[in-house]
């Protein structure tokens, strides 16, 4: 067991620090779910990935950097404790990429990587159906093969980004007698193709977080299918335990939440019960606990190790502890937790009330907490189905 | 940076298990709660063949010189086999005690450890009671001037204290301190006695992994035979949600349990404050895990002839020795509250703050 970092990683870690030192924009950016806040979010991505820091991890022939998994960890603490924007394509970036890594063919990895790690391409999900949330294996939006072309019909909806993305990707019926998981294909969308009509839904914090995608006779490349025609389901768990795992909840993003909070307590001194300030300690032990199991993670990975079931695990601890962590800052900021940030009263509230609505969005999406307990239950403890 | 163990640490711990498995059973621990003692000295002389005892002990000494990261690998199996002797108090927390305190006490003490020939007891402030004193060939206490003394067997008056645990032995000890006894005091007795908290603290968390686990799995066995409406128990949601709760309480107490060796292993300037989130992480899970596992297994669980209890009562006694949840939360909250440790990201492994 080694913890301690090498020189190498010392002086990876400094040159990222001085980089978004120089470059982190002062002022917060908007939300990118409304259109300023996208534009100018696209910009920051554009200036990320001319600094060659868009995708750390990734191949440099595919815009990214070559680094490790432990240098990418690296990168991200210094990403967060700069206070940088958050990432506007992190469906992409973060989970379709690494998909495309693994399944795409190497006309798609050129096709769609660098275009992804530059965020001139933002890329929207298309999981969920009216009929087809957790369970998943519903989905009945088909696409059917004519020619070289899949023509698709039927609805996607809560589809992340959707408002403002140039592409979706997501799961498609192309067998139609094929029932649940089988028959079922991963197709690749550009969202401006006729037939499609995005109609963005106002989430819990009133902005377009997300769409319903309709599909009237939409026809799709046939190249742009990710790995083999019914093989979908497969494509797609690839897919979900990045979202569950690793790539898209750093450590550091919670780590900075407790930080933030620990901060919110200490300055509000005496006016803290002392049962509040228990739990914040209990939220900084969660996340250094997070941090510390995905560095065992990472190092386990490093040495050719997979990522399986346990993905389930991270997933409800890092959205339990983020929910809880908010929870915590509302309590402190006492009659003030209700304001909003330009209320006469609010004073220095800060974005808490925000990132509290979307923290309540975390045992939800990416498979709700209630569909990873039964995954750990069944695949982990090996209980009956 | 690699936060993994390497071949030889887990094979030590798969040999250790396997050990385990083989003399320590539900019935061997029921039958040495029907003797005064509760103890095996057959037994501690077997643990002692495989390195147990003296695994910290320095091979000079006639130990096996290994460091707390294997410890803890190896106490997680002592917690899933519910092992009652005392593997703790001897050879995690009086061994590197007596090592520190070196001389004639290291001298004629390590070997005899190690050779699985005596047991040392170590009291400390954190708790009135001490574990094991009515088995000891030494004590190591503290007098109310904090200072450490060396108390051979005959000389303490002990008064054993029935506990819920009957693997748990604990009893008050009193003693006259002498100059024949004394063994540190002042500022070296205080490190002494704050290294000691440490160990004794990691120790307990390390084993109460174990117990958790064991717990998990047999409320996974047992919740996939039991059949209730015509199918296992297991397969409804409520009793796999409850059980999945548990077992996100352990997989985020371990990384904890073992970097806080690494950090004892290496007195890391944070090792109180990460031996304290080890300790409070990994007993929370494990009495977790007994309450889980209870509700899981109904009222055959109530029972006195259900083994299930043994392992909740591990649970419970690793909770209340070497300070309960409260005390080490709240060494964790000051640290935090008073700019004690350093917060944030970049800051959670020493040299990149």
């Amino acid at each position: 067991m080694d913890l301690d970092y090498s020189a190498e990683q010392q002086a990876f870690r400094a040159e990222a620090r001085t980089w978004l030192a120089a470059n982190v924009p002062h002022e917060p950016l908007a939300s990118f779910d409304c259109a300023e806040g996208a534009k100018q979010h696209r910009e920051w991505e554009a200036r990320l990935n001319a600094g060659g820091w868009a995708m750390v991890p990734w191949p440099v022939e595919y815009g990214g950097r070559g680094a490790n998994l432990l240098e990418w960890l690296i990168f991200e603490e210094e990403y967060y404790r700069a206070g940088a924007p958050k990432r506007i394509n992190q469906n992409g970036i973060f989970l379709l990429g690494p998909t495309i890594m693994e399944y795409g063919t190497p006309e798609q990895k050129a096709r769609f990587l660098p275009r992804m790690a530059s965020s001139e391409e933002v890329w929207a999900q298309g999981w969920s159906e009216p009929n087809a949330g957790s369970d998943m294996a519903n989905i009945q939006t088909t696409a059917f093969l004519d020619g070289d072309h899949y023509v698709v019909n039927g609805q996607k909806t809560w589809a992340s980004r959707g408002a403002f993305a140039d592409w979706l990707f997501g799961m498609f019926r192309t067998d139609p007698d094929s029932e649940r998981h089988r028959g079922l294909t991963f197709i690749l969308a550009p969202l401006d193709l006729p037939g499609i009509t995005v109609r963005p839904i106002e989430q819990l914090d009133g902005l377009p977080g997300f769409a319903e995608v309709f599909f009237d006779d939409v026809r799709v490349p046939a190249e742009h299918r990710l790995g083999e025609e019914g093989k979908g389901w497969n494509v797609a768990m690839a897919t979900a335990g990045f979202e569950r795992g690793l790539m898209l909840r750093s450590p550091a993003r919670f780590q900075n939440t407790a930080r933030r909070l620990v901060e919110l307590a200490r300055e509000h001194g005496e006016g803290v019960e002392p049962g509040i300030r228990d739990e914040v300690a209990r939220c900084w032990i969660g996340a250094e606990a997070y941090t510390l199991e995905t560095h065992r993670t990472v190092s386990r990975m490093l040495a050719g190790g997979k990522i399986g079931a346990e993905a389930s695990l991270n997933k409800i601890f890092w959205s339990e502890l983020d929910l809880r962590m908010h929870e915590l800052a509302l309590e402190i900021l006492g009659d003030r937790g209700e304001l909003l940030p330009g209320a006469p009263a609010a004073g220095a509230v800060g974005s808490w009330l925000d990132d509290y609505l979307f923290s309540l969005s975390g045992p939800i999406y990416a498979g709700t907490n209630e569909i990873q307990r039964n995954i750990i239950a069944e695949r982990i403890l090996g209980l009956p189905r | 940076m690699d936060f993994r163990f390497d071949e030889d640490q887990e094979l030590l711990q798969t040999t250790v298990r396997d050990f385990l498995e083989g003399e320590v059973t539900p019935e061997t621990i029921r039958a040495l709660w029907d003797t005064p003692t509760a103890r095996s000295p057959e037994l501690w002389k077997k643990l002692a063949e495989i390195g147990l005892p003296g695994l910290l002990v320095p091979e000079a000494h006639g130990g096996m010189g290994m460091s707390e990261e294997e410890l803890v690998l190896l106490l997680e199996e002592v917690g899933r086999a519910a092992l009652a002797e005392p593997v703790i108090g001897t050879a995690a927390v009086a061994v590197p005690l007596l090592a520190d305190l070196g001389g004639s006490l290291a001298e004629t003490w390590l070997p005899r450890i190690a050779a699985g020939e005596a047991v040392v007891a170590v009291g400390h402030p954190v708790s009135p009671f001490v574990e094991d004193a009515h088995v000891a060939d030494l004590l190591l206490l503290t007098d109310a001037d904090g200072a450490l003394h060396a108390v051979p067997a005959g000389e303490a008056e002990i008064t054993e204290q029935a506990a819920n645990d009957p693997s748990r032995r604990i009893a008050s000890v009193s003693f006259s301190g002498s100059e024949a006894t004394l063994a540190a005091s002042g500022q070296d007795a205080a490190q002494l006695l704050a290294a000691t908290l440490d160990r004794g603290a990691l120790a307990c968390a390390a084993a109460a992994l174990g117990v958790c686990d064991r717990l998990i799995t047999l409320s996974a066995e047992y919740t996939s035979e039991r059949k209730q409406f015509g199918k296992p128990i297991g397969s409804f949601q409520a009793v796999k949600h409850m059980l999945a709760n548990v077992k996100v309480k352990l997989e985020y107490a371990r990384p904890v349990v073992q970097r806080a060796a690494h950090s004892v292993a290496h007195a890391d300037p944070q090792r109180a404050v990460h031996v304290s989130m080890a300790k409070l992480g990994a007993c929370e899970a494990a009495g977790s895990g007994a309450k889980t596992a209870l509700q899981a297994h109904g009222a055959i669980g109530y029972t006195w002839e259900q083994d299930l209890h043994l392992w909740m009562r591990r649970a419970w006694s690793l909770e209340r020795a070497w300070g309960r949840s409260p005390f080490h939360l709240g060494r964790v909250r000051e640290a935090l509250f008073t700019g004690g440790i350093p917060i944030g990201p970049g800051t959670t492994f020493s040299a990149d703050a």
